[in-house]
C-alpha cells in the first residue's frame, strides 16, 4: 500500500496499524483467483471512486510477480466484513491422470454419502462432526492440463479445509495443485461474490450511503472503505 | 541452462517456510546470463532469514549486475528439511533468483561473518556438487571464493576455499571478474595464479605453510605472489551509493527495514573490536547522498523504518540535522497521507544523554529497544579495553532514557577480558543496579537487562596475543554474576553459551590444521552451529582430539610477542608493532584517542595505503563521551598542586 502510495487509514494509539482487514486465510502452497481484502482509505467520499478505479493498476505494479489485483470497488458503510459474510468457497483440485477412475469413483461416493464424518484435532482434543451439509456441488472436469475436481465447501460454522475434504472418504484422494476459484456470500437463497452490489459494493451512482458515513464521522478526513 | 524450479516446486509444500526459496523479492530483478559473462553465485552460509538482509552481498550483487561482463545471483543455506529432500533427489544448491543449479555458475562466493558458519560453508560447497577440498577440484569446477570479516584469518578454511578477498569488495569483484574471463579455458591453476596477483586477493594454494609447534612459517610458492596480502579499501564511500535497490523480502527476516550505510570504519579504538580495527579509516558518506538514499529507498521499498548503519552512527558528522530531516517536523507524529512518521534506528548508540535524546526524537512513531554497551564493569577495565565510558556518561544516558519514556534498557558486557578480576565482573552487577536506581526516579518498575558474552580474541587486534578464558572460567564468572543478581528482580541476566564462545575462539585464531576438525564436524552432521539448538560442543571436542590438536594451544594459551601468527601474511594495514604497543598500553591501563579528530598515531591503515579519513566535521560530536577530551594517560602518580602560605612558608 505504501509503495502504491495509497492513503491508507491507520488505527489510533501508540502503535498505529494500517486499517486493512483480510478475509479467509489461504493456506501456504495453495493458489487462488478469488482473494479479497477491505481497506480503509483517508479520502473524501467524492474521491473514493477514482481511487477504487486506480487501485488494481497501482497495487499490481507494486506487487511481486504472481500476484495481481484485478478489481476494486467502494464499500457501503456498515457492510459485513469478509470474515462474517463469506459462506462458501469453490475449490479446484488438480488430479493425476492415472487416478482418473479412482477420482470419479471417489467423487461419486462423496456425492451419494448420507453423512460425511470428519475427525479434527483441536487443542489436543479430537472431535468428529458431520460436514455433509457443508460439502456442496462437486464434479470432475477435463481441463487442458489434465482433470480437475471442482467442489464447493462451506465455511460456516467452521470451514471445511481442502486438505480435510480430500480425506473425507478413505482412501483419501491425492491432489496436486489446489486453487480457490470463488468465495461466495449466500443471501436470501442467492449466491453473490464479494464485489457484487448485494454484498455491499457501491456502484458509482450510489453515493448516498457514502454521504451518510460523512455525517457519522465529521472529521476533516473521513475514512471510506474499498474492497 | 535449465532452471530447477519444476523440480523444486513440488518439494515446497513439504518444508517449513517455503517463501525462503522462491525469490521474487522487490528489487531482485534477475540479470540475464550470457555467453562470456562471468556468473557469480553469492551465498550467505546461513538461513534465508539471516542472510537476505546482508548488505555486503546486496552491494556486490548490484555492482556485478551493472557490469556488462558479469551476472550475479543469490543463494542461502537451505534449511535441513529441504536439504534432505534435495539430497534424496540429487538436486544441487540453487540460486533463489532464477533457480539455476550452482554448477551453472563460474564462482560460488561466501560471506563469512562468523566462525560458526564454517561447517555450513563446507556443506554448501558439497551441495553445490564440487569436491570439498580445493586440491581435489578440476578445471571445469566452480571457483570457491569468500570474503567478510573472518577473511582476515581464513586459515581454518584454507583447504576448502580457492580464494579469499580481504577488505572492501566493491572494486576487487570487478578485477576478479576480468581475471576469470581472461583465463577462461586456461585451466584452474592459471586462473588462481592470476587471482593471487590481484591486490586484496589471497589464494591459500599459493602459499606453503610449515609448522614448528604452534608457530607457522608461510612462504609464497607461485611466481608473482606477494609475500604479504594487503586488504582492499575504497577511498570514498560516496563513490559507491549501494545498494540502490535494497531487497524487500516476501517473508519475515531479521533487520527487516531500509538500511543506509552512513560511514564505514571506526577509530574509537576499542581494543577487543575486530570490526573497528580492520575497517579503518573512517569514510563518511556525504550527508546529501545519505538523504537521497533514504528518500528514494523509503519510497521504493515502502518501508516505514530506516536504520542508519555504521559501527557507531552517533559519530556521523551532523547527525542531528540529518535525522531532523528524515523524521520531519514534530507535529502530531503523523506524516503525509495519514501514515505514521518514519522510524529511524541508530545501531551502536554511543553511551551519553545526547544520543538518547536523539533516539527519543527519532522514535516518535515507535519505540524500539535501547541498548548500551559499556562492555566492562569497571572504569579500570574499560581503560584496558579502551572503551572509555565513565559511570557519569552511563548514568546520564540511562537517566535520559527513563525520563523519556523507556521502561527497560539493555546493557551489553563482555566477560573474559584481559586483566579481568572478580571485582570487575561484580562491577557489572553494581552498574546494572545503579541504572535501576536511576530509572526508579522516573518509572516505577524500571528494569535492566544485562546481556553477557564471552570474549573471543580476534586476529588483527591488540588482543590477538591474549589467551581466551576457559569455558570453566567463563561459567564461574557468569555464576558469580548470577548469584550476585539473584535477589534482584529488576535486573534480568542473559548470557551466551561459553562452549560456543570456545569454538568461535578455536576457529578465530586457528591455522590450517584446524581445517580437518571443521571437515570432521561437518561430516558428523554438525551444520547450523550458530543456532543454539543445533550447536554440538562434543562434536568439536571429539574432532580436536581425533586430529591431535589441543584446545589449550589454540584458544587458552597467551601468545608470545616473538611468535609467528598464522595470519601474519595477511594485512589489514595495521603495523604489527602498533598492535603490540597497543596491547602493552592495554595491560598498563592506558587509553588512546580517536585519531579522526586528533593527530595520527600511525597505526598503518591510512599511511600504508595512501588514504585518509573522510569526515565532514573537524570536531568530535556533541556529548563528549567515550574518550574524546578525556585524560587518557596511564593511571600513575596523581599531580597535586600545593599552596604554601602564612606560617607554613617557613617549612621546608
Amino acid at each position: 500500500m505504501r509503495r502504491a502510495e495509497l492513503p491508507v487509514a491507520y488505527t489510533q494509539g501508540f502503535n498505529p496499524r494500517p486499517r486493512i482487514s483480510f478475509g479467509l486465510a489461504l493456506a501456504t502452497g495453495q493458489e487462488s483467483t478469488a482473494e479479497y481484502l477491505d481497506v480503509d482509505l483517508r479520502v473524501s467520499p467524492g474521491e473514493i471512486f477514482g481511487f477504487a478505479a486506480d487501485m488494481p493498476g497501482r497495487l499490481s505494479a507494486a506487487l511481486p510477480d504472481g500476484m495481481v489485483v484485478t478489481d476494486a470497488c467502494p464499500l457501503r458503510p456498515g457492510a459485513a466484513s469478509l470474515q462474517e459474510a463469506v459462506t462458501s468457497c469453490t475449490w479446484e483440485f488438480a488430479l493425476a491422470n492415472s487416478d482418473a477412475d479412482f477420482a470419479a469413483d471417489w467423487a461419486e461416493r462423496v456425492r451419494s454419502a448420507d453423512s460425511l464424518p470428519l475427525q479434527r484435532e483441536r487443542k489436543g482434543r479430537t472431535t468428529t462432526s458431520d460436514v455433509r451439509t457443508a460439502v456442496g456441488d462437486l464434479h470432475i472436469l477435463d481441463a487442458s492440463c489434465g482433470s480437475v475436481l471442482v467442489a464447493e465447501l462451506g465455511t460456516k460454522p467452521r470451514a471445511v479445509r481442502p486438505a480435510e475434504f480430500l480425506r473425507l472418504i478413505a482412501p483419501p484422494l491425492a491432489a496436486g495443485r489446489v486453487r480457490r476459484l470463488h468465495q461466495w456470500i449466500m443471501r436470501d437463497g442467492e449466491r453473490y461474490e464479494p464485489l457484487a452490489p448485494e454484498a455491499g459494493a457501491l456502484a458509482p451512482s450510489g453515493d448516498a450511503p457514502v454521504a451518510a458515513s460523512v455525517d457519522a464521522a465529521p472529521a476533516a478526513q473521513p475514512e471510506v472503505c474499498a474492497r | 541452462m535449465r532452471s530447477l524450479w519444476l523440480d523444486l516446486e513440488p518439494l515446497l509444500d513439504k518444508v517449513q517456510r517455503p517463501a525462503r526459496y522462491i525469490g521474487g523479492e522487490e528489487g531482485a530483478r534477475p540479470a540475464a546470463h550470457g555467453v562470456g559473462k562471468v556468473a557469480w553465485l553469492l551465498c550467505y552460509p546461513d538461513s534465508y532469514e539471516i542472510g537476505l538482509p546482508n548488505q555486503g552481498l546486496q552491494i556486490l550483487r548490484e555492482i556485478l549486475n551493472e557490469r556488462p561482463d558479469a551476472v550475479a545471483e543469490r543463494a542461502y543455506a537451505p534449511w535441513g528439511d529441504l536439504e534432505a529432500l534435495m539430497r534424496l533427489r540429487g538436486l544441487p544448491l540453487f540460486s533463489v533468483d532464477t533457480h539455476l543449479g550452482a554448477g551453472e555458475f563460474d564462482i560460488l562466493a561466501f560471506n563469512l561473518s562468523s566462525e560458526l558458519v564454517y561447517t555450513n560453508v563446507l556443506n554448501l560447497i558439497d551441495l553445490a556438487g564440487v569436491a570439498v577440498r580445493a586440491a581435489e577440484r578440476s578445471d571445469g569446477d566452480l571457483l570457491i571464493g569468500a570474503g567478510g570479516h573472518c577473511a582476515f584469518n581464513p586459515e581454518p578454511l584454507a583447504d576448502f576455499v580457492d580464494f579469499f578477498v580481504l577488505g572492501d569488495g566493491e572494486e576487487v569483484v570487478g578485477e576478479i571478474t576480468e581475471t576469470v574471463a581472461d583465463r577462461r579455458g586456461a585451466g584452474r591453476r592459471a586462473t588462481l595464479e592470476a587471482l593471487a596477483c590481484l591486490d586484496g586477493v589471497y589464494v591459500p594454494a599459493a602459499f606453503e605453510v610449515s609448522y614448528r609447534g604452534m608457530s607457522a612459517e608461510v612462504t609464497p610458492r607461485w611466481p608473482g605472489t606477494p609475500a604479504r596480502v594487503e586488504k582492499r579499501t575504497i577511498a570514498s564511500l560516496g563513490d559507491w551509493p549501494y545498494p540502490k535497490q535494497q531487497l524487500v523480502p516476501l517473508t519475515e527476516v531479521v533487520h527487516d527495514r531500509l538500511n543506509v550505510e552512513v560511514f564505514r570504519g571506526c577509530t574509537r579504538g576499542c581494543r577487543f573490536c575486530q570490526a573497528g580495527m580492520i575497517t579503518r579509516p573512517v569514510r563518511e558518506r556525504p550527508a546529501e547522498q545519505v538523504r537521497t538514499m533514504i528518500e528514494a529507498g523509503l519510497r521504493r521499498t515502502g518501508y516505514d523504518e530506516v536504520s542508519l548503519t555504521s559501527l557507531s552512527t552517533a559519530d556521523f558528522s551532523g547527525i542531528e540535522d540529518l535525522v531532523a530531516d528524515v523524521v520531519g517536523p514534530a507535529d502530531d507524529g503523523a506524516g503525509s497521507a495519514g501514515c505514521p512518521a518514519v522510524t529511524v534506528s541508530l545501531p551502536s548508540l554511543r553511551v551519553d544523554a545526547f544520543t538518547v535524546s536523539l533516539a527519543a526524537e527519532l522514535q516518535r512513531a515507535r519505540r524500539t529497544g535501547l541498548t548500551f554497551a559499556p562492555e566492562a564493569g569497571s572504569w579500570r577495565l574499560r581503560r584496558v579495553i579502551n572503551k572509555l565510558i565513565s559511570v557519569e556518561d552511563l548514568e546520564a544516558a540511562v537517566e535520559s532514557a527513563y525520563s523519556q519514556g523507556w521502561r527497560r534498557v539493555k546493557l551489553y558486557f563482555l566477560v573474559g577480558l584481559p586483566t579481568e578480576t572478580d571485582e570487575d565482573v561484580l562491577g557489572i552487577a553494581a552498574l546494572a543496579r545503579r541504572c535501576v536506581e536511576v530509572g526508579r526516579r522516573h518509572v516505577r518498575g524500571a528494569s535492566v537487562t544485562v546481556s553477557v558474552g564471552g570474549f573471543v580474541p580476534k586476529p588483527q587486534t591488540p588482543f590477538q596475543w591474549f589467551g581466551q578464558n576457559t569455558t570453566e572460567e567463563l561459567h564461574r564468572k557468569i555464576r558469580l554474576l548470577a548469584d550476585d543478581l539473584r535477589a534482584d528482580r529488576s535486573v534480568r541476566l542473559r548470557w551466551h553459551d561459553p562452549e560456543a564462545t570456545l569454538v568461535e575462539g578455536l576457529a578465530s585464531r586457528g591455522d590450517r590444521r584446524l581445517g580437518a576438525v571443521i571437515e570432521d564436524v561437518w561430516r558428523s552432521g554438525g551444520t547450523f552451529q550458530e543456532w543454539s539448538e543445533h550447536f554440538d560442543y562434543q562434536l568439536w571436542l571429539d574432532a580436536m582430539q581425533r586430529h591431535d590438536l589441543s584446545v589449550e594451544d589454540y584458544a587458552y594459551r597467551h601468545r608470545r610477542g616473538s611468535e609467528a601468527l598464522p595470519w601474519d601474511h595477511l594485512s589489514a594495514g595495521l603495523h604489527k608493532d602498533f598492535l603490540w604497543q597497543d596491547w602493552q598500553d592495554a595491560l598498563a591501563g592506558s587509553g588512546i584517542e580517536d585519531c579522526r579528530w586528533t593527530p595520527c598515531y600511525d597505526c598503518g591503515a591510512c599511511t600504508g595505503y595512501g588514504i585518509e579519513h573522510v569526515v565532514a566535521s573537524p570536531l568530535p560530536p556533541a556529548g563528549g563521551s567515550q574518550g574524546t577530551g578525556q585524560n587518557l594517560a596511564p593511571p600513575g602518580p596523581v599531580p597535586v598542586r600545593l599552596q604554601r602560605s602564612g606560617p607554613l612558608a617557613g617549612v621546608s
